[in-house]
C-alpha cells in the first residue's frame, strides 16, 4: 500500500507542479470551416455588383445618389440603434450593407433622397433590429421596407426614368415600365397593349424602365451564378420561383395570347430575377430545408404571377416574397428532411 | 461512386503529414498506466496486486459482465500502483500502473491455431473475448458482444470499415497498406464466426495504396472491396452501411437489425493475431500528427503508454500547443494533461499549435441552412442550437435530437461559429437528467 500511496502522490505532484502546457479544452469538432457571416454577406454584395454597375450605366447620377444614400442610411440606422440599445456594433458584418444595397436596387432611379433615408431606417430598425437583429427578423428587411415605401409613397415610388446610358447625351425623361404599361392596358380592357412590342434583348441587358438593379437580367444572372457557385444559395428557390412564373404565364399565354403576354416578358421585366436570386433566397427569411425551399419558391412564383395578371399592382414580386416569409417557420417544421433510418410510420410526423 | 449522396462535408484533409510514413515501433515506455475501463460497458476487476510481477500479455483485469472486455499487461514489470489515474475521457479511472523491467518478457504458452478456419465459431468467440478485443475505430464496443446478436437477428453481411474519414488520421490506411493479408484473414474469421457469405471492405478513395494492397489480398476470396468517396463522415457506421449496401439502419436501432455487422479494419487484424497466435490486444497503431509535433508518424504503441512519452519520442512539441486531441479533429477528445494513456480505441494523437486554435464568441444563427444540408442523419441542427441557447432542451426531443451521431459536420460548416455539437450534448445531458428524475 505504501508504494501505491507513493505513486498516487507522485502523480498528484506532477499534475500540480510540472509545467504541463496550457491546453485548450473544448468539445469536438476541433476543426472549423472558414466561412463566416462576413464572408457570406460581402459575397452577396460582390454578386450584386454587376447589376449595380448596369443600373449606374443606364440611370447615371440619379441611381448613384440612391445607392449611396440607401447604404449609408442602413449602416447609420444599424449603428445608431446599437449605440442607443447598448448592443455591440455589427455594421462590419456586412448585413446592413447588403440590406441598404438591396433596397437601393429595388427603388426607382429617380426617387428622392429622403425616400432612401426612410427606407434604410425602416428596414434596419423596424424590420430587423426590433425583431432581435440579424437572424431573428421574419421578413426580408429590404423588401419589407420597399413594400412600406410603395404603399406610403406611391407617387415617388412609381416615377420611372427611361434608361439614358452614360455619355449618350440622351436626357432623362420619365416613361413607364413594361409591367406598368401592361397593367394600364389590362385595366383599360386593351388586352396586352404594346407589351408584345418589347424588345427582349433590351430587356435582357437592362435597357428598359424599372428599378435600379432589376433591369438587367444578364447582370443579375451573373451574380446569381456566382452565389450558386459559392454555394451561398442553392438552386431550389430560383428555379421553382421562376419556373412557376414561366409555367403559369405560359399556360395562360397558350390559351389566349391576345390577353396574356408570353412568359419571356414575365421573365425579363420587373423584379422576378432579382427577387428569385437575391431576395427570396435571403437566408434568414427563407426555409432551411431544400424541400421547404422548393415549396417556398413555388409560393413566391404563384403569388407573383397572380398579382401581375389580375392584381391592383403591376408588379407582385415584393409582395409575394414577404407573404411567403410569413410561411417560412411553418414550412421549416412541416417539410423536414426525412431523417436517416426513419421508420415508415414516423416519416410523416 | 459509392457514397453518402447529398450529405456530409469535405473538411480539411491533412493526411499527407503521415500517410506515406511506414508504421514504426514506438520506443517502449518505462511505465504504463492501464485503465480497467477501455471499452463501453462494465470496468474490469484487477487480477493483480501491488508488488506483483507481470509479464507481457498477462491478463490483469477480469471483466465483470458480458458487455466488458479484459485488459492485459502491455509490458513486463512490476505493478507499482492500482488507483485512480487520468483517463483520456476527461475523468479519472481505476487503473493499474506497471513499471517496466526492461525485458518485455512475454508469458509462455500462447495458444496458436494454424487451422483457425476449422475452429468452431463458439471457440473463436472465446478467443476474442479473452484477448480483450474491442472496436478499434474509436467506439471501443466489446467485439464479442457485436458478434453475438440475439438469435432472432440473422446476420447476412459483414462490413470492414477502412474508410478512415477523420482528417489527419492515417493509422488504418497504413495498417491496410502494410498488413493487408492480416486484414483479409481477420475478415475471413469474422465471416466464419457469423456464418455469412457476403463480406465487404469499404475504403475511401483517397487511399490508393491501401486499396491496391487490399485488392491483391482478397483476390480469389468472396470478400468484395468497395471504394467509397472521400467525404466526411463516410466512415461512421451508419453512413458506411448506406454507402456500401444502400440500406439504412432504423432510427434508434443497430446494424444487426438489418442483418449487418461492421468492424474496423484494425479490429480485424487484432482478431487475426488473437486467433492465429494467441496474442491479446496490447498494442495498436496510432497516428501522431498535427502541425504542433516535431516528428509526425504512425506508431505501434503499447496500450497504457502515456501521452508524454509519445510526444517525447516524436521529437517533442513545436512551439506552444493549443490543443492535444485523442482521435481526429472532428470527433476526438481534447486532453488537459500529458499524463493520459493511449487506449485500445486511440487512433490518433493530434497536436494543434496555438495559432490553429481559435476561440471566438459565437453569433446568432442566420438560418443559412448549411448545417441542415450537411447533416448525415438529415436532422435540423440549427433548431437544436437555437433551442439549447434558449434553454429549452425538451423541445428538441420532438426533432429527434437523440438520433444525432455528433459527427461535427454542422459545427464545421456554421458561418456563425456556433458550437452546435456542444449544444446538442447539453440537450442530451439535460434529457438524461430529466429521465433519471422520473425513473
Amino acid at each position: 500500500m505504501a508504494e501505491q500511496a507513493v505513486a498516487e502522490k507522485e502523480e498528484k505532484r506532477r499534475r500540480l507542479e510540472e509545467p504541463t502546457p496550457k491546453l485548450v479544452l473544448t468539445s469536438s469538432p476541433h476543426a472549423l470551416g472558414e466561412d463566416s457571416i462576413e464572408r457570406v454577406m460581402w459575397s452577396v454584395v460582390l454578386s450584386l455588383l454587376p447589376a449595380t454597375l448596369v443600373g449606374l450605366y443606364f440611370f447615371g447620377w440619379d441611381a448613384f445618389q440612391v445607392i449611396v444614400i440607401s447604404i449609408a442610411s442602413a449602416l447609420g440606422a444599424e449603428a445608431l440603434y446599437q449605440k442607443i440599445s447598448g448592443h455591440k456594433n455589427t455594421i462590419k458584418d456586412g448585413s446592413a450593407a447588403v440590406t441598404g444595397l438591396l433596397l437601393a436596387l429595388t427603388l426607382p432611379p429617380a426617387s428622392p433622397w429622403w425616400l432612401s433615408i426612410i427606407g434604410g431606417f425602416f428596414a434596419i430598425i423596424i424590420v430587423k433590429q426590433l425583431y432581435g437583429g440579424l437572424g431573428y427578423n421574419p421578413f426580408n428587411p429590404a423588401l419589407m421596407s420597399r413594400v412600406f415605401l410603395l404603399i406610403a409613397f406611391p407617387l415617388q415610388m412609381t416615377q420611372w426614368p427611361v434608361p439614358h446610358p452614360l455619355f449618350s447625351g440622351i436626357d432623362a425623361r420619365t416613361g413607364a415600365t413594361p409591367l406598368g404599361e401592361l397593367q394600364v392596358a389590362r385595366l383599360m380592357g386593351k388586352g396586352i397593349g404594346k407589351a408584345a412590342e418589347l424588345n427582349l434583348w433590351d430587356a435582357f441587358i437592362g435597357n428598359i424602365g424599372g428599378s435600379i438593379g432589376e433591369v438587367s437580367a444578364l447582370a443579375l444572372l451573373i451574380g446569381g451564378a456566382y452565389l450558386l457557385y459559392k454555394q451561398y444559395i442553392s438552386w431550389h428557390i430560383p428555379v421553382s420561383m421562376i419556373g412557376t412564373v414561366l409555367v403559369f404565364s405560359g399556360i395562360f399565354w397558350m390559351i389566349n395570347p391576345e390577353k396574356y403576354v408570353n412568359p419571356m416578358f414575365h421573365l425579363l421585366t420587373g423584379g422576378l430575377i432579382i427577387g428569385a436570386f437575391f431576395m427570396a433566397t435571403d437566408m434568414v427569411t427563407c426555409p432551411v430545408t431544400l424541400k421547404g425551399q422548393l415549396l417556398f419558391g413555388f409560393g413566391c412564383g404563384l403569388i407573383t404571377i397572380i398579382i401581375r395578371m389580375w392584381g391592383g399592382y403591376p408588379e407582385g414580386v415584393s409582395f409575394a416574397i414577404v407573404l411567403m416569409n410569413i410561411a417560412t417557420p411553418m414550412i421549416d417544421i412541416y417539410l423536414r428532411p426525412t431523417r436517416y433510418g426513419a421508420r415508415k410510420a414516423e416519416v410523416k410526423s | 461512386m459509392w457514397t453518402i449522396a447529398g450529405e456530409g462535408i469535405h473538411p480539411i484533409h491533412e493526411k499527407k503529414l503521415t500517410s506515406s510514413i511506414a508504421v514504426e515501433d514506438l520506443k517502449l515506455p518505462d511505465k504504463v498506466v492501464i485503465p480497467l475501463s477501455q471499452h463501453i460497458g462494465a470496468p474490469c476487476e484487477p487480477l493483480v496486486k501491488i508488488g506483483d510481477h507481470v509479464k507481457k500479455y498477462q491478463k490483469i483485469g477480469e471483466p465483470k459482465g458480458f458487455v466488458s472486455a479484459p485488459v492485459h499487461a502491455s509490458i513486463s514489470g512490476k505493478v507499482i500502483a492500482i488507483g485512480r489515474f487520468s483517463h483520456p475521457s476527461g475523468n479519472q479511472s481505476q487503473s493499474i500502473v506497471i513499471e517496466s523491467d526492461g525485458k518485455d518478457e512475454p508469458i509462455d504458452g500462447l495458444a496458436e491455431h494454424r487451422d483457425y478456419l476449422n475452429l468452431d465459431p463458439k471457440e473463436l468467440k472465446d478467443i476474442i473475448v479473452n484477448a480483450g478485443i474491442v472496436g478499434m475505430g474509436g467506439a471501443t464496443f466489446p467485439t464479442h458482444v457485436k458478434l453475438s446478436p440475439p438469435k432472432e437477428k440473422k446476420i447476412d453481411v459483414v462490413i470492414l470499415n477502412g474508410a478512415e474519414c477523420e482528417p489527419y488520421l492515417t493509422a488504418d490506411d497504413r495498417l491496410m497498406t502494410e498488413m493487408p493479408g492480416e486484414v483479409a484473414e481477420g475478415m475471413k474469421i469474422l465471416m466464419h464466426i457469423m456464418g455469412v457469405k457476403e463480406g465487404y471492405i469499404g475504403i475511401e478513395d483517397d487511399k490508393p495504396g491501401a486499396i491496391e494492397a487490399i485488392r491483391k489480398a482478397i483476390a480469389g476470396t468472396s470478400i468484395r472491396l468497395i471504394t467509397v468517396e472521400k467525404k466526411y463522415p463516410q466512415g461512421a457506421e451508419k453512413q458506411l452501411i448506406k454507402s456500401v449496401l444502400g440500406k439504412e439502419v432504423p432510427s434508434g436501432g443497430l446494424p444487426m437489425d438489418i442483418g449487418v455487422i461492421v468492424q474496423n479494419v484494425g479490429t480485424a487484424v487484432a482478431i487475426y493475431n488473437a486467433v492465429r497466435y494467441g496474442i491479446p490486444l496490447i498494442e495498436r497503431i496510432v497516428t501522431v500528427t498535427g502541425h504542433g509535433i516535431k516528428r509526425p508518424g504512425n506508431f505501434r504503441v503499447r496500450i497504457g503508454t502515456l501521452l508524454e512519452h509519445v510526444i517525447t519520442e516524436c521529437g517533442g512539441l513545436v512551439g506552444d500547443p493549443g490543443k492535444i486531441i485523442f482521435g481526429g479533429p472532428m470527433m476526438g477528445i481534447a486532453q488537459y494533461t500529458l499524463h493520459v494513456p493511449v487506449l485500445k480505441g486511440t487512433s490518433g494523437v493530434l497536436v494543434m499549435p496555438k495559432e490553429e486554435v481559435l476561440l471566438e464568441d459565437f453569433r446568432a444563427c442566420i438560418r443559412c441552412g448549411r448545417c441542415v444540408q450537411a447533416c448525415p442523419i438529415r436532422l435540423l441542427p440549427n433548431m437544436y442550437s437555437v433551442l439549447a441557447e434558449a434553454e429549452k432542451p425538451k423541445e428538441a426531443e420532438k426533432y429527434y435530437v437523440l438520433d444525432c451521431i455528433e459527427c461535427g459536420c454542422c459545427t464545421y460548416v456554421c458561418p456563425s461559429g456556433r458550437p452546435i455539437v456542444h449544444q446538442i450534448r447539453y440537450i442530451k445531458a439535460e434529457m438524461r437528467k430529466a429521465k433519471n428524475k422520473v425513473a
